[in-house]
Formats: C-alpha cells, structure tokens, sequence
C-alpha cells in the first residue's frame, strides 16, 4: 500500500543553524504515529514542512505518492493533509458550528458562491453535527468558541481539520494547555477519529503517546534518532539516555 | 553643459537638505512602529507643533533661534508624554483599524486647533540675519539656511545613531525592535522604554518640523498633507529600521527636488511609482525587519 | 447582537429593515427642498457599503478607497465633457468597469503584503490618482474641476432637473439594487467565509481556503461599487472636483464608516447620514469647530464606543430589554 505520508532527505536550515537533518519518514494509511523528542528537537518544525508552512532546504515531501514540495498549504490540504495547531486558532468570535462549517464549505466547493443564502446548504449542517457529534461537543454547537473553556476549543480545533476529511491528519500537540481533568476528553476524542485516516501526533504527555501510538518515532536535534514500536522505543538506551532517563534508575 | 551641472549640484542639495528635514521627522515614527507595532499616522502633528512652537518663538516672544529650536524639542517631547499617558496607551494592543482611526481623530483635532489658534495661512519664518541669504563656496552661491539644515541635522543624526548603537538605551530600544515578546522576558521595560522613545520621537519631530518650516510650510492641513511622505519614508525604509528610512529620506528628497525642477507638470507623481515598485519589490522596506 | 454573520444565521428581511426606504421616500415628498443634500447621502451610503464590504467584513483597512470613488467619478465626467457619453446607465457601466480594471490590478499588489505596507499602498494608490487628476488639467480640469458634464435622461425618459429630483430618485434606485446584492453576499457562503477570513487569516490558509483570491474578488467588487457610487456623485452634482479622489476623503468615508457602525450594513446607512447632515449644519456655520467636533466624537467612538451609533443603539436595546 503506497504510505500516505513520505519524506526523503528533508532538511531545512536558517543560515548556519540545522533545524530538520536529512529527515526521511514514512506514514502508512490508518497509522497510529507519534513523533516524540526533546524541547527544540524540531518537532514542529517538521510539521511546518510537512504542512508547507515552510519551504525545506534540501529533500522531498509526499503525499498519497505525490511530490508536494513546490505546493502551497491549501494545496495540500486539498490533497488531503490536515493540522491541528500546538496552541488554538481557531475562529473565536464564531460559533462552533461556523468554526467546523467552513472546513467543510471550502472542501464542499459551497464557500464560493454569492448569491444562495449559506443557511440553505442542509449538507453542510448535517456533516458539520456528525463530526461534532462523534468529539462530543455536539452540545456546544452554537456556543461561540470563546465561551468555551480550553479543553472544548482544542476539541474544535480538532473538528475544523476533521471537516477536510483528511486522509493524513497532524496533531500538534493536542493536549497542550488541557487541564489534567480534561485531557480524558482529548484521549476519548482521539480515539473516536476515523480508522482510515492516517494520524501523525506531537506529543510531550507520554501517557497519551503510549496510549494512542502503535509507532513512535524519536526525533532529536532535527535528525531521526530511532523508529519502532512503543516497546522496542521504551526499551531503547539511546532514547533514555536523551528523553526519558536511565531505565536502570 | 556648466548650467547642467550646476542645475544638478542645486537639486542634489536642497534634495540632500529636504530628505534630512524629512528623516529627523520620521526616525522617530519608524522606530516607534518598529517597537510596538503601533500605526501611529498622527505623526506629522508632531512635526507641526515643531514648526509652529518656532515660529511663534520667533515672531511673538523674540526668541533667539538656537533657544527657539531647542524649544521645539523639549515642548513636542513633553507633548508626546502627555498624549502617551492619556491617550496612545489605550490604543497599544488595539487591531489596526481603531489605531488607524485614532491617529486621525488626532489629526482633526490638531487641525481645527492649529486653524482656530493661527488661522488657515502659511506661517512666516523670522530667520536671524546670520542663518538668511547665501555665503559662496568654491566659486557657487549656496543658501546659508539649507547649509545650515544640513549641517546640523548632519550632527542629529549622528548622535542619534551613536546613542542606539553604543548607549543601554540604544541596546534596549534595538532588542524590543527585534523581538517584543524576548525583550520583556529578559525583563526590560518596554512599556516605559516605549514612552521614552515615543517622546524623544516626538521631540525630534518638532526639531525636524521647525528646521524644515522653511521647505515645509507650516499651516494646519499640514498632517494630512504630509503624511504620505512620512510614510513613504518608513516604510521603504523599513519599519524599525534606523539606516533604511536614511536612504528613503534621501532619495525621496532629492527625487522630489528633481520632478519638481524638471518635470513639474508631472509632481509627485513619480514619488508614488517609485514607493509603489519599491514596496512590491521589498515589501518590508529597504532594510526592514518585518513587513 | 452584533454576533457575526455564520451559517445558520436568518437572512430573511426584518421589519426595521424596510425603514430605510420608507424614510427615504418620505424625504423625496416631505423635504423637496433637501434632495441635493439627499442624493449626496445616498451616494455616500453607497461608497460606505462598499468599504464596509471590504474592510468591515473582510477585514482589509484600506486608506485608499476614494481613488476608486473619485476614478468612477472622473470616468463618468470625462467621458461625458470629453467625448459626449451622456446615458447615465452607459456612464454608470464605464464607470464600473474602469474600476474594475483598476481594483483588479491594485488589489493584486495590495493584497500581497501585510499591516504597514498595505495600508501604504493604499495610500500611495490614493495619492497617485489624486496627482493625476491634480496635474493632467486638460483632461480632468486640475484644481479648478471638471465642468461641462452633461447628463442626459435616464432611460431616455427622466431628464436631471434643477430640483435633483431624477437624481435622487436615481441615486435611490442605484443604491437599492447594489445594497440587494451586497447584502445576499453577506449571508452567502462566500461573506461567511470573509468573515473568517477577517477572524483568523492563518487557519482560513491552513482549511485550505484561497484566501488571497477571495479576497481579490471582494476587493474588486468593492472598487466597482465605489466607482459607482462615484458616477452617482458626477452625475448629480453634474460636475468633478478634486474633492472625490485621493487620501483626505478615503479618511473621510472611513470615519463616516465608524461612526454609523463598522462590519454592519446599516453602519453604512446610518454613517453618511449623521456626518453629512450634521456638517452640512455645522460647517458652514463654524467651519474650525466641525473638525474638532468630529476628531473628538471619533476620538470617543474609537475609546469608548467602538460600534458606532448602532453599537450604542444595541446597548440601549439590551437595557430596554432588561428593564421588561
């Protein structure tokens, strides 16, 4: 099966500082994917690539087999790469509703006509409500984002990339600034995501990471340091010696 | 093929005398802009209350020039305090729209003021004898004002960029420039950096305002009508920049100069053009940080 | 109650919003004597739609709006003094088209770039325009305007009379077709999404949506209206000054803009209404005074009372409400 997700080489530097070292990665459909790795490893940095967010020094960026690197965020969100970002944007002065509508509306080709009233696309509401529906905030749908506490709107920021029914999905850091009694909402959210898609999660929480993932990948300096199950990467010396401590303590 | 060249030594220098006036107006507008990201257009008010605290001390109060231009200074930089304190802090994390609008309600203001307290006409400028007429150089003529003009905006400019590149304040101003939020966490003040910065842009406005009130009349649409300029300076400068708005000075002064010898059917015409390609080619200026 | 625009949001027409109709034919029997000064508020309300569009829902501030309104203007002028065009819809469509060309083509520059240099831009586009009606006076007649401006009936049967009538009437119907179609815009899919757009660049960028052509649609549609509104101006005033072009009245337009309400249609109305009938009040009677009058209110609408008069009429709905 082709990998949804591909990088070769991929690097990127800022004058004589190396942030992304020859990274080469590889996503295959329906992946349980977390990236992991010190503060200042280049995690997000990767992202940003991936994304299009940045444009990478060297190397080679594709998806679903084909070469993105020339093209631009929307045009590689239409060809089915989605993001969450660390810290919420989101649309915060429009209702959840809105905030998960537009997605859809932009991917449904309804957000460029002029003259229909947009309350009279009843497809559009109805897919809207079922992903709001499967994170669980169907409730809150015509709260404005801002109203919410924090813990719902990463929930929204989720649902609004969910709408571009993505076949790759990027996770940044999703519980970040989730209070601990609300970070159950998150784990319970990423579980109910659809099985097809591909998932790549950022993670500091290694509760979550080991919960969710069925691979990690370690990321240090902006250079691969190894690949593997949750197990084999629990178990790595290397790992521990970076990022998790001495196993032998 | 002589009064060619000397056509061209006198555009160059009441070119080189105008882009000064107009950049120790500007400086301060560009790194204030730089600091806080402020869209601050009410910036020629400044510049005119310079040109008008001059002439006043001049016409009214017989002021001797030099007291008369420091004054100009130290009365706009006061001035800029105060509107700072009252006014401006309202507006520092406003969206861009209402600080847009809040400069020009300041500029109404100031009109209607400057018209209400001097009436619609051009001020006079009472030069003293010794700065009037023309001394001769090398064989030229050269008008003894913009000599002058030149000469100590010269001196300015040079304590100006001596003071931001050697001095703590100057060290401080160029790291909030760079990078607000790093700038607070390494625990300098910015907010009353801001305010002494603010005011000593302020003050260098009215200086630059009363020096050019001969090249630049001083009357009370005198902030909408300058206003392009300003801008036009910093921001093909580049916002933040202190070199950059230099170079844009100059070469809108002496372009201006230029147009207006040659071609003065055509005005500023060319100004636009050129700030327009300049922007599409640059669009964070000359030597700007950000866009 | 200024809840954004979204899409569940009801865009059927409420009973206050036929008022500004009713008025406006009211004033057309009640205050003949007025019909310039109404005409004049019409055009502005026009050219306040159109910077609402595209500042107050798209979120573009732009200082350079009358270069569109003042190159409808001189459009519409020219081609009537100059080469004897004198149907006011052909006049109208010129006008619409130029403008078109030119919102096009600017805003393909203005809208690349961000915060300071595109508020320059458009200021420099505004001065550039401005410089050109001020110096090309064989064809625009410089600081002394353009006269000789003839228009002709509309639709062949309603000559502009010295009264205004036909122009107000005109102005009127011009107004209402353009604010129909502003308005379904708004409640369309494509207004929600600059209302997004205007909300949060970045994601609407990062959902893949092409924002920059959005908002390079909204733009030149908005210089259209503006150029428009501009034809409207020459066509009633039968003349072309240098006040319809250039930096001072984008200014203008913008405060008249604020202080009615910005990002509402009714912003546009109320606007140009309150400023225009109080300066014509005023400012022949204390010219100094006007300016300081409205520097302060904007100065207070801006601090305190961001929403404009509609913004003040909500608040005192909400406590009507509260009392019950």
């Amino acid at each position: 099966m082709t990998p949804v997700l591909q990088t070769f080489g991929l690097s990127k530097q800022f004058g004589a500082l190396t942030v992304a070292d020859q990274i080469d990665f590889q996503l295959e459909p329906g992946a349980r994917h977390a990236l992991i790795g010190p503060n200042g490893a280049g995690k997000t940095t990767f992202v940003n690539l991936l994304t299009g967010r940045l444009t990478p020094s060297s190397g080679q960026v594709k998806i679903i087999g084909q070469d993105a690197t020339q093209l631009s965020e929307s045009e590689r969100v239409k060809l089915g790469l989605g993001r969450t970002f660390q810290i919420n944007s989101l649309f915060n002065k429009m209702t959840v509703m809105d905030n998960v509508s537009l997605g859809i509306s932009e991917r449904l080709g309804i957000s460029k006509k002029m003259w229909r009233t947009a309350n009279a696309f009843k497809n559009l509401q109805e897919e809207t409500l079922e992903i709001l529906d499967l994170l669980g905030i169907a409730d809150d749908a015509n709260e404005i984002v801002s109203q919410l506490p924090y813990g719902k709107q990463r929930l929204v920021e989720i649902a609004i990339s969910l709408g571009l029914k993505p076949k790759v999905l990027l996770l940044d850091e999703p519980a970040a600034g989730v209070p601990s009694m609300e970070s159950g909402r998150i784990l319970k959210a990423l579980d109910a995501l659809p099985q097809d898609i591909a998932i790549l999660m950022i993670e500091h929480d290694m509760d979550l990471v080991f919960q969710f993932a069925s691979r990690i990948t370690v990321l240090v300096q902006g250079a691969v340091l190894c690949e593997g199950t949750p197990d084999e990467i629990a178990k790595d010396k290397r790992v521990h010696q970076v990022y998790l401590g001495d196993p032998d303590e | 093929m002589d009064s060619f060249l000397s056509a061209i030594v006198s555009v160059l220098f009441y070119g080189v005398a105008y882009g000064m006036v107009l950049y120790v107006i500007s400086v301060g507008l560009s790194i204030t802009m730089g600091m806080m990201g402020i869209a601050n257009l009410a910036h020629g008010v400044f510049a005119m209350c310079g040109g008008y605290v001059l002439v006043t001390a001049l016409a009214k109060y017989q002021i001797p020039f030099p007291a008369a231009l420091a004054l100009s200074f130290i009365l706009v930089a006061l001035l800029s305090v105060v509107l700072d304190r009252l006014l401006y802090k309202h507006i520092y994390a406003a969206p861009e729209l209402e600080q847009v609008l809040f400069s020009i309600a300041l500029i109404f203001i100031a009109i209607a003021i400057a018209r209400i307290a001097y009436g619609t006409l051009q001020q006079p400028v009472m030069l003293p004898e010794y700065l009037k007429d023309q001394f001769t150089f090398l064989g030229r003529d050269f008008p003894t004002y913009r000599v002058f003009i030149i000469l100590f905006s010269s001196v300015l400019i040079a304590a100006l960029w001596f003071g931001i590149e050697n001095t703590k304040w100057g060290a401080m101003v160029r790291a909030t420039v760079d990078n607000h939020a790093m700038a607070q966490s390494i625990g300098i003040n910015t907010k009353l950096l801001f305010s002494v910065t603010f005011a000593l842009g302020g003050g260098l406005a009215g200086m630059g305002g009363a020096l050019g009130a001969e090249i630049i009349a001083i009357q009370p649409t005198y902030p909408f009508e300058q206003l392009v300029f300003f801008l036009i300076v910093v921001s093909v400068g580049g916002l933040g920049s202190l070199k950059g708005p230099f170079l844009a000075a100059l070469l809108i002064g002496v372009l201006d100069t230029a147009c207006k010898y040659w071609i003065p059917e055509v005005g500023a015409f060319f100004i636009y053009v050129v700030t327009i390609g300049i922007l599409l080619w640059r669009p964070m200026g000359l030597m700007g940080k950000r866009a | 109650m200024n809840k954004l625009i979204g899409f569940q949001s009801n865009s059927r027409l409420r009973m206050a919003e036929f008022l500004p109709w009713i008025l406006a034919l009211l004033v057309f029997f009640v205050l003949p004597d007025y019909l310039s000064l109404g005409a004049q508020i019409l055009t502005y309300i026009l050219f306040a739609l159109s910077l609402d569009l595209i500042t107050g829902y798209a979120g573009v501030v732009t200082l350079g709006h009358a270069a569109f309104f003042g190159v409808g203007a001189y459009t519409c002028g020219i081609l009537s003094a100059k080469l004897g065009i004198t149907d006011p819809v052909v006049l109208l469509l010129c006008s619409a088209v130029v403008c078109a060309l030119l919102g096009f083509g600017t805003g393909l520059i203005v809208l690349r770039t961000q915060k300071l240099t595109q508020l320059m831009l458009t200021l420099a586009i505004a001065a550039l325009c401005y410089e050109i009606a001020n110096k090309a006076t064989p064809i625009t007649g410089g600081a002394d305007g353009l006269t000789g401006v003839v228009i002709g009936p509309v639709l062949g049967l309603f000559k502009f009379d010295f009264l205004n009538k036909t122009a107000y009437l005109w102005c009127l119907a011009i107004l209402f077709v353009f604010w129909y179609v502003i308005r379904r815009l708004i409640y369309s899919p494509f207004g929600i999404t600059l209302t997004g757009i205007k909300e949060n660049k970045q994601r609407m960028q990062a959902i893949g949506v092409p924002v920059n052509g959005y908002l390079l649609k909204a733009y030149t549609f908005a210089a259209v209206v503006a150029g428009v509104a501009g034809a409207l101006i020459t066509q009633t005033n039968q003349f072309v000054g240098l006040n319809v072009i250039g930096f001072e009245p984008s200014g203008e337009i913008l405060v008249m803009l604020i202080l009615g309400g910005v990002g509402r249609i009714y912003g546009a109305f109320v606007g140009p209404l309150v400023y225009l009938v109080a300066q014509d009040y005023l400012a022949k009677q204390f010219p100094e005074y006007w300016n300081l009058g409205i520097g302060m209110m904007l100065l207070i609408v801006v601090l305190f009372a961001k929403g404009g008069v509609l913004g003040i009429v909500d608040k005192l709905k909400l406590y009507w409400r509260g009392k019950e």
